[in-house]
């Protein structure tokens, strides 16, 4: 092995039912730096650290890694963390019901010369970890009390810890803020420089312009290339990633959005909350709307739209939907308003992991027709053979199970069950989260063209960019409570100033 | 090899395994008698036979396991549901079995009579009045778990050791005998076929129309899967879980007439014993996740006779019935081990490997 390098992956291939995830794949990380890993959904990024870390088994190719003499074959993600590779994923993978300390040390525990856990041990441990990254956290408190953010960095905190010569951050800042985010870089540069390679996975171009050393662009399964950073501008990185030029985010205007508030409201909340998420607010929104939600995370913008929804029923305050009195007690009641919420959490409350993609997407259809009026199989087909080409979802069948989809075709799934419901006022937590950059400005021109059908939207996103975009009007919400609207001089900077709130802008 | 051949078909066959269990104890039986020189089909075969009266039954040892396997497939069936929905097992059947029998015994017989043959109430009252106690059984079972969140082991603990003892106390201390031919018809014969088998055909019709015809299986795998999701999805998930253990009460209750009209008696104390577990196991059998979510309904039925077919066997080979519960564990063991994942995975692993070695060879 060459000098420096401290993995080589040769020739991965990996094959799924019907789709092959990865052919002869090609990928070097050097000592020291940080390495991007790029593709859009489905390109085979989660698949190739799969392999990495010896969740999949790839059939071909070799690994090797430095230190280790002859190929490295992982069989599980122990066998990774014993050769050096720790890995924090997608999706927060530790238990929600254990403390904080105890997923630090989960399967490593610290021992007493009796052979029991050491308790003490490990939460003084835990601890002085947390402190020296700057987390705030109470170590003995169960990881489920603490925010989606925080559940991933004590994710990183863990990985960190366990001595590990690769690291790799699959979409590890999906869910933080920007200052967390800024946290988690200043963590990533300081293990650079102490030599450890990292593989960064992301959706968010910014952020490997900002952290990374080098780039490595992946395509339905294929190596396109490895790039030092500097000879990769933005708009070719895109190029190689989608395969073709970059023309499509340009496409939705702002001075494509028409002036709706002269239309008819299609909801009307007054002081509705729900104690201890969101305090009470009032919201408006027009028919062929749509209205932005921006604050910072835990700010309480799902909360805002889950109260609404019903998902967590609302405590104070009335709702007008297309100006009659309602009463919302649970999901299904706002759906027989017509209403749809796409959550933030894809996995907890999004998917059914193991129902096909026909089942996953007539779901909410066949829930607002009842039990005993069961869509008939043909016309459960054609609903489903309509969406999975109208949203474009990849999948090798719509019998194909939903679990076995690319985290952004899951997206995709529970756009088009919703959308087959016909919904009049429809709910997007985090669309775009995890998402590749031709999926959001799908997404996007999507909302815009719904919109344009009448429909009203809510929309909720951490890149406010993406709202400026597409959204007539923004709330903005900090601390649990809606402090303002902003309708016009929409632009990135009033809307930082409104979150921030009274004091300058923070960037 | 193609991957289609008929042969990868089968093997990928969802019900591939619970049928391969139930076709190696057939084939013990089949190896068994042709050790004994007797006829190698017998197991298989069905004869007419004059009963006391002036009947004819059919007879014969497929017979006997469709018949003496008919509570357990009965009750599978409520089970594979409540495991579904709510990854979680329902342990009281087997005693709300024994209760529900008791209460129809009781009204039957009249409080505190021990032994009769005239009913004191009309059959269809009693019976249904037994019936019905079940689902009160499953409301309460289903409140606890879906509404307050008890785990369903937990709260199906509290009847599994209540109800019994409830029967009893419905029946004075005493096994009240209901000699009446009526009565004991459930448990009898209907023409020549044994009358449980019907009832059992009878209750896997319905639900099998019941999921075919209505969107509850989707429900119920889509709540057992993920409750969450479900919800947000408009699907009510507590209630869906509730209505599954509901249902299993309703089975139990329809199991306990049934066992109860066969001895035509509420032997509170043996009706249904150990009949949760049997049942529990022929999910398991059936291929099912006891983990919830998606579920195979025929393979629980298909788990509850190969239970029953192995009672049997073990009695026709001439183990006693004190002893039988050890080789059955031992059966058991085997078939679930073959089904567990590791053991697929080492023999997909082994056929992969030697594919590959084939296919370097030729």
């Amino acid at each position: 092995m060459e000098d420096n390098v401290v993995l080589t992956a040769r020739g991965i291939t990996m094959t799924f039912p019907g789709v092959k995830a990865l052919s002869n794949v090609d990928f070097t990380l050097r000592k020291g730096e940080i390495h991007a890993l790029m593709g859009e959904n489905g390109a085979g990024k989660s698949t190739l650290i799969k392999c990495l870390t010896g969740i999949n088994d790839f059939e071909a190719g070799e690994i090797h890694v430095d230190g280790i003499s002859g190929p490295v074959k992982n069989h599980s993600t122990k066998d990774a963390q014993e050769v050096g590779i720790s890995t924090v994923y997608q999706e927060v993978n530790l238990c929600p019901n254990l403390s904080v300390a105890e997923n630090l040390f989960i399967g490593r525990e610290p021992m007493t010369k009796f052979h029991t856990v050491d308790r003490r041990a490990y939460n003084k441990r835990s601890q002085k970890i947390m402190d020296e990254l700057g987390i705030s956290v109470d170590v003995t408190q169960n990881l489920e009390n603490y925010s989606l953010a925080i559940q991933q960095m004590v994710a990183i905190a863990r990985a960190v810890d366990m001595d590990c010569k690769v690291l790799i951050l699959d979409e590890p800042t999906s869910s933080l803020d920007d200052e967390e985010v800024e946290k988690l870089f200043g963590l990533m540069r300081n293990l650079r420089d102490k030599g450890v390679g990292i593989i960064f996975v992301t959706h968010f171009l910014e952020q490997v312009y900002a952290v990374c050393d080098r780039i490595t662009v992946l395509r339905d399964g294929q190596l396109v290339g490895e790039y030092p950073i500097a000879e990769l501008p933005r708009v070719k990185l895109v190029a190689a990633m989608m395969g073709k030029n970059l023309d499509d985010l340009a496409e939705i205007q702002k001075d494509s959005i028409e002036d709706v508030s002269k239309n008819d409201l299609e909801i009307s909340a007054r002081g509705l909350s729900h104690t201890g998420t969101v305090k009470p607010f009032d919201l408006d929104i027009h028919k062929g709307e749509v209205v932005g939600v921006a604050g910072l995370l835990g700010s309480g913008r799902s909360e805002l739209a889950r109260a609404i929804y019903g998902a967590d029923k609302a405590n104070t305050g009335t709702l007008k939907v297309a100006g009659k009195d309602v009463k919302i007690n649970q999901p299904i009641d706002a759906m027989n308003l017509g209403m749809g919420l796409l959550p933030d959490d894809r996995k907890a409350e999004g998917i059914i992991g193991d129902l096909s993609v026909r089942e996953n997407i007539i779901l909410a259809l066949q829930a607002k027709r009842g039990m005993f009026n069961q869509l008939p199989r043909a016309k459960q087909e054609e609903i489903a053979d309509r969406y999975i080409d109208l949203v474009q979802i990849k999948t090798a069948s719509k019998e194909t199970l939903v679990k076995q989809l690319s985290g952004g075709n899951q997206q995709k799934v529970i756009v088009a069950r919703w959308l087959a419901t016909d919904p009049d006022f429809l709910i997007l937590d985090e669309p775009t989260r995890g998402i590749d950059v031709g999926t959001k400005s799908e997404i996007q021109k999507l909302i815009v063209k719904l919109a344009g059908e009448g429909k009203s939207i809510l929309f909720i996103s951490s890149e406010i960019s993406e709202m400026l975009r597409t959204c007539n009007r923004m709330a903005i919400m900090r601390d649990g409570e809606k402090v303002g609207e902003l309708d016009h001089d929409l632009t990135q900077e009033n809307v930082m100033k409104a979150i921030a709130g009274g004091e300058q802008a923070h960037e | 090899m193609n991957k289609n051949s008929l042969w990868s078909r089968i093997k990928g066959w969802s019900l591939f395994l619970p049928v391969m269990s139930l076709i190696l104890v057939m084939a013990v039986n089949i190896i068994h008698d042709i050790a004994v020189g007797a006829n190698p089909l017998s197991f298989f075969m069905i004869t007419l036979r004059q009963t006391t009266g002036n009947g004819t039954i059919l007879y014969g040892r497929i017979i006997d396991i469709l018949n003496r396997g008919s509570e357990v497939a009965i009750l599978a069936i409520g089970m594979t549901l409540v495991v579904s929905s709510s990854a979680g097992t329902d342990i009281s059947v087997g005693s709300v079995m024994s209760l529900c029998a008791s209460f129809c015994c009781m009204l039957l017989a009249g409080y505190g009579v021990s032994s009769t043959s005239t009913l004191a109430v009309p059959l269809i009252v009693g019976v249904l009045a037994g019936i019905l106690l079940g689902v009160l059984c499953g409301v309460f079972n289903g409140t606890l778990v879906a509404y307050f969140g008890i785990q369903p082991m937990v709260a199906t603990l509290i009847l599994f050791s209540a109800a019994r003892a409830i029967g009893l106390l419905l029946c004075n201390d005493l096994i009240v005998y209901v000699r009446n031919d009526a009565f004991g018809f459930f448990g009898g014969f209907c023409g020549p076929i044994p009358t449980p088998v019907i009832i059992a055909a009878i209750c896997i019709l319905v639900v099998a129309v019941l999921l075919k015809k209505t969107a509850l299986g989707m429900y119920i795998q889509s709540v057992g899967i993920n409750s969450r999701a479900s919800r947000i999805a408009g699907l009510n998930s507590k209630r869906i879980i509730f209505m599954t253990y509901m249902l299993c009460g309703l089975f139990a209750g329809i199991a306990g007439i049934v066992a109860s009209s066969r001895i035509t008696s509420a032997d509170s104390n043996n009706i249904g014993l150990y009949f949760e577990m049997d049942a529990i196991l022929a999910v398991a059998l059936g291929g099912n996740s006891l983990g919830g979510g998606k579920f195979n309904l025929t393979g629980s039925i298909i788990g509850a006779y190969t239970i029953q077919a192995i009672t049997t066997t073990l009695y026709a080979l001439g183990v006693s019935s004190t002893q039988a519960p050890v080789f059955k564990a031992i059966i058991v063991i085997l078939i679930v081990a073959i089904q567990a994942p590791p053991l697929k995975a080492y023999f997909k692993h082994r056929s992969n490997a030697k594919q590959l070695q084939g296919g370097a060879i030729s």
